[in-house]
């Protein structure tokens, strides 16, 4: 099992917005509609989107970092042209969010959000900042694992996803429910990136590498 | 080897919602249908943290195959819709009406992810007036009758279609295993 159930209870949102009632198949699986998905170009973004140190007059705060992958459908083909969005905490562990009421710093020159598009070979990138951990009430002393969502487009719109990437070694893994709702340790091991020394730039930013494997059609479980 | 679904979390507002998200044709344009509804929880309460997605067909049954999806203008009907929940969990979208494909009856596809959902929900849209066509829809005979309704929209005073999503609880809308 790849994806986590809806419930969850360890995470208690889910408890009152998890679906408790089968999902029904249609009989010859998604359609037309379904197994399509909507298109973007290069002339919906801005080359910068995808550089979320540079939205700012001024240097964000933090660990500088490359994240870098490729996006692939289940048979491991590249999927071209895939709108990829990402969002994420600043360094001290704050949203740039109305909401986000944790009681660490803004960063007025790192809003965290970028968005772009694969390549021919299904490759996003993204600058940044490696973000902080931050707290987040679900228990006592719960803190969430450091992470970057992200937000993808396949070929089909069954195939979209929206995930978490988390950093590797990090201590908070074992104590944090929405990482652990997977009950597969392998699996979960899929959202942690690895560093990469070859995508490290001297002098200036850490490299990771990251590969995002979509369902196959109808979406695997 | 698939990658893992995660929850959007409740913080998403800053990078996914975009200007004209829930125009998937301008408010004022030909044709242009207003389609809302709210999404609720198990205890009836309203979701303020949702994402509404939208997917579908134009009104004469083609599938959109051109960018503009983010960009509105000057790119004409894209068939895709993004709108975050508010405050009482309400969601909108001026859309077109989309014309059945094959046997199928006319429907709009819609995705909801939300905190709470580690994995996002499909569902479809289907319209109140087209009840010959629901009669014979592949999909609309596989669910039991009495849960036939949570699949189609009502009608508003002003014309708009009413679509409300429950999570979970009595009347939870059915949803679909992709």
């Amino acid at each position: 099992m790849t994806h986590p159930p809806y419930l969850s209870p360890g995470y208690k949102s889910t408890v009152l917005r998890a679906p408790a009632q089968e999902p029904i198949m249609p009989e010859l699986g998604p359609d037309s509609v379904e197994l399509t998905s909507p298109v973007f170009g290069h002339a919906e973004l801005h080359p910068l989107d995808a550089d979320l140190t540079r939205r700012h007059p001024g240097e964000p705060l933090g660990e500088r970092i490359i994240v870098t992958g490729r996006v692939l459908d289940g048979a491991g083909r590249p999927v071209r042209g895939a709108l990829v969005e990402v969002w994420q905490a600043n360094a001290a562990g704050r949203y740039d969010h109305a909401l986000d009421r944790h009681q660490a710093p803004l960063d007025p020159n790192f809003t965290g959000a970028g968005r772009c598009l694969t390549d021919d070979d299904g490759r996003y990138r993204f600058t940044s900042i490696k973000p902080g951990a931050y707290p987040w009430r679900n228990h006592p002393n719960a803190w969430r694992p450091a992470h970057i969502h992200f937000s993808v487009f396949g070929t089909a719109f069954t195939q979209r996803l929206v995930t978490q990437m988390y950093f590797p070694g990090d201590p908070l893994f074992a104590y944090d429910p929405i990482m652990q709702s997977i009950p597969d340790q392998e699996a979960r091991d899929r959202l942690v990136c690895r560093f990469d020394l070859d995508t490290t730039e001297p002098e200036w930013a850490l490299g990771y590498q990251w590969d995002i494997v979509l369902g196959d059609t109808p979406m695997e479980t | 080897m698939t990658t893992p679904s995660q929850t959007v979390g409740p913080f998403f507002g800053h990078a996914l919602p975009y200007e004209a998200g829930p125009e998937v044709v301008p408010v004022t344009g030909a044709g242009a249908i207003t389609v809302r509804g709210r999404i609720l929880d198990g205890a009836g309460a309203p979701v303020p943290d949702a994402l509404v997605e939208t997917w579908q067909a134009d009104a004469a049954g083609e599938i959109p195959r051109r960018p503009g999806g983010l960009v509105r203008r000057g790119h004409g009907f894209s068939g895709f819709g993004r709108c975050a929940t508010d405050a009482a969990g309400g969601y909108w979208f001026t859309t077109l009406k989309p014309a059945g494909i094959g046997g199928d009856a006319p429907y709009i596809a819609v995705l909801v992810f939300a905190r709470g959902l580690l994995r996002p929900v499909f569902t479809r849209l289907y319209f109140p007036e087209d009840t010959a066509a629901h009669a014979a829809d592949p999909l609309l005979s596989r669910v039991p009758a009495e849960r036939r309704g949570t699949l189609v929209a009502g009608r508003d005073a002003d014309g708009a279609y009413r679509f409300d999503i429950r999570l979970q609880g009595e009347g939870e809308t059915v949803f679909l295993a992709f």
